[in-house]
């Protein structure tokens, strides 16, 4: 599905350079369920957002299905986010002045679906996170699960390849942490969607097939979860790169 | 494209900030109801004063005789002198480019005693004597009766043009037509009335004016070959300060005054004034213009500011629109159509504004002799419309730039 070849990525900060990727290679294959480790300023989420798109690396090659990604336009950098991926973040980032349908109605809005439908496919998509008498309820009247599933409602609904999720659970406590992480799962299993969490939670961690572990921005390892997830019968994991 | 969600975000993103929206399209809308209103003002005082030439013939001119300030030819200066007979064909017959050559005499006037009665009422009138051409300077018009004829003049008939001031004044819920007034002692049948075309008072108000015959005013008032001044109508074309400067280097030989003697003659030209008159009004037009356009432009330079900070206080909302694919186009076109809203909306109300108060000051004191239809026309609102859309443009287009300027993923991040 997506394919990482030497990627590097620096941040200028002042008068420093600070090299968050030094030279990552990564493949994860079409309907993973990944979970990208590492603590803070390990470039976890740099990485992911290079893999979203929303940043463009310094060097390496990136292939998304067979598309390289590289000197793109802004707008066909949009198009691309817009057909392959859904971004599922920490904070929610829900627009705070629409309510549930509309916030999960916007992708489509900016792929040109006509409203009637648009609202029908965003109501659909939360029932399908199970809140659907949620729908007409603004952000701030929806307590943080119910947020999140919003906003994988909203990543779902323009029917994408991958869903990048950054710290999806990491606004959350404990028990809707693991509605969030069963959500995903079944994301990922149902919809055979290619699923990337990056956490630092151990728990949501081991929800996943595989686990990259990044450190100073390399991959120190890549591991295919052995335990059976949640007692849930899982797909076998696709075969991993090594670094 | 444009469905309804796409107004429905607009509207939700003005809404948000009302009172900061409102102040910013009140600016505009100030530009546009100021130029609006002061064009309109313009036009109204225009309309009027302008309006005041109507019936004056504008290419005609007046010329009168005044002590010479220079002594000359063996005169000393202070000499008085007066126009006579002669002066009356050598005019005609040396100025070119005249069509109108009318001597005239007055008595009475600027504060002039009683001297016109009829029965026992009397009251203090201009006399002129005049020639029937005079009517084409004059801005009069007859209601009734005639003016008068070569034949009043040859027979120097005691007959008499009475203003309807005087009609107003002498007769009392009596026709005046045929009856006898007495001017200075000699009586005068009443041949016609006449009344005053235009607002604008050339010297003497025109409604209390009364003329009489010119030859029966130089007999009947002690005038015998005189002319106090001369009203001059130019043919078509011809250039009346030219025929001014020709009418008195002609009198100043005749009358042996010094040639450079510019106080000998007194002149009054009415193309002249007409002229000054329209470039009075062309500048304050001008003016009009731009104070308004200006103002206009400060209100969009004010849109443009407010555009700005708003895509600084939404930067994060324009990441996640970016993530969830918006495309540059989609932020740039919805930037612009909030400014392009505000800038219409502020325009349209403006102008508005601008057109009611120029109607209702229209209809409170929309007929007076110094104001009279204030209004702008079509073409001047469509002009002010497009600076504004233009404006408006500019004042999304720019901030949209900025707003696009920033990575998303910075974006999001920002807080």
């Amino acid at each position: 599905m997506l394919e990482l070849k030497n990627i590097r990525k620096s941040y200028r900060m002042g008068a420093n350079i600070l090299q968050v990727l030094k030279g990552i290679d990564l493949h994860i294959g079409k309907g993973e369920l990944v979970s990208i480790m590492g603590s803070s300023g390990s470039g976890k989420s740099t990485l992911l957002n290079v893999i979203g798109i929303l940043d463009v690396p310094d060097s390496g090659t990136y292939t998304l299905d067979g598309i390289a990604i590289d000197h793109l336009t802004e707008t066909r950098s949009a198009e691309l986010r817009s057909k392959y991926i859904g971004f599922v973040f920490q904070s929610f980032n829900l627009i705070s002045f629409k309510n549930a349908m509309e916030n999960v109605a916007l992708p489509l809005y900016y792929q040109g679906v006509p409203r009637k439908k648009r609202n029908e496919q965003a109501l659909a998509m939360l029932a399908n996170v199970g809140i659907k008498e949620w729908a007409h309820h603004m952000p701030n009247e929806l307590s943080g699960g119910q947020k999140q599933r919003v906003a994988i409602a909203r990543a779902l609904v323009s029917s994408p390849k991958i869903i990048l999720a950054d710290e999806p659970t990491g606004a959350l406590d404990s028990a809707t942490s693991v509605e969030v992480m069963d959500l995903l799962k079944r994301v990922n299993r149902d919809l055979g969607l290619t699923v990337v969490i990056v956490t630092h939670e151990h728990d949501v961690a081991a929800a996943t097939q595989r686990i990259i572990r990044l450190k100073d921005g390399l991959i120190e390892s890549s591991t295919t979860n052995p335990g059976p997830v949640h007692g849930e019968g899982h797909k076998p994991s696709v075969a991993d790169v090594r670094p | 494209m444009f469905d309804r969600a796409f107004w429905e975000e607009i509207w939700m993103a003005l809404s948000r900030r009302k009172l900061r929206s409102f102040l910013t399209m009140f600016g505009v809308g100030w530009g546009i109801f100021m130029l609006v209103v002061m064009l309109g003002m313009g036009n109204g005082l225009s309309n009027a004063v302008l309006g005041g030439f109507e019936g004056f013939a504008t290419n005609s001119c007046f010329v009168w005789t005044m002590p010479t300030t220079k002594p000359y030819a063996g005169f000393q200066r202070g000499r008085r002198f007066r126009f006579d007979n002669e002066d009356i064909g050598l005019i005609r017959d040396n100025v070119r480019g005249i069509s109108v050559c009318s001597p005239q005499l007055q008595l009475g006037g600027w504060q002039g005693g009683n001297n016109v009665s009829y029965g026992n009422k009397i009251g203090a009138f201009s006399i002129y004597g005049s020639e029937p051409e005079v009517i084409q300077v004059e801005s009069i018009r007859l209601p009734q009766g005639r003016f008068l004829n070569t034949m009043d003049l040859k027979d120097e008939r005691k007959v008499a043009v009475i203003g309807q001031k005087v009609v107003d004044q002498l007769f009392d819920k009596v026709d005046p037509m045929g009856k006898y007034i007495k001017i200075n002692g000699v009586y005068f049948q009443v041949i016609g009335i006449s009344q005053k075309k235009s607002s604008a008072e050339m010297g003497d108000n025109p409604d209390a004016k009364i003329y009489v015959p010119f030859t029966t005013f130089q007999k009947a008032f002690n005038s015998l070959n005189e002319v106090h001044w001369f009203s001059i109508i130019a043919e078509p074309g011809e250039d009346v300060a030219r025929i001014e400067k020709d009418i008195k280097a002609l009198m100043a030989r005749k009358h042996k005054v010094d040639p450079t003697d510019e106080n000998a003659f007194g002149s009054w030209n009415m193309q002249d004034m007409y002229g000054k008159m329209s470039g009075l009004f062309l500048a304050i037009s001008g003016l009009s213009w731009s104070v308004g356009l200006l103002t206009l432009i400060a209100g969009a330079i004010g849109i443009g500011n407010i555009m700005l900070v708003n895509i600084k206080e939404r930067t994060k909302e324009i990441g996640i629109r970016r993530s969830i694919g918006a495309t540059p186009r989609d932020i740039t076109k919805q930037i612009v159509a909030e400014a392009l809203s505000l800038t219409f909306i502020a325009g349209y109300f403006g102008l508005l504004a601008g057109v009611g108060v120029l109607e209702g000051t229209r209809a409170v004191a929309g007929d007076g002799d110094f104001f009279k239809n204030p209004g702008v026309d079509i073409k001047v609102a469509l002009v002010a419309f497009a600076v504004l859309i233009v404006s408006g443009l500019l004042a999304g287009l720019l901030p949209a730039r900025r707003a696009l300027a920033i990575k998303a993923v910075d974006a999001l991040r920002a807080e």
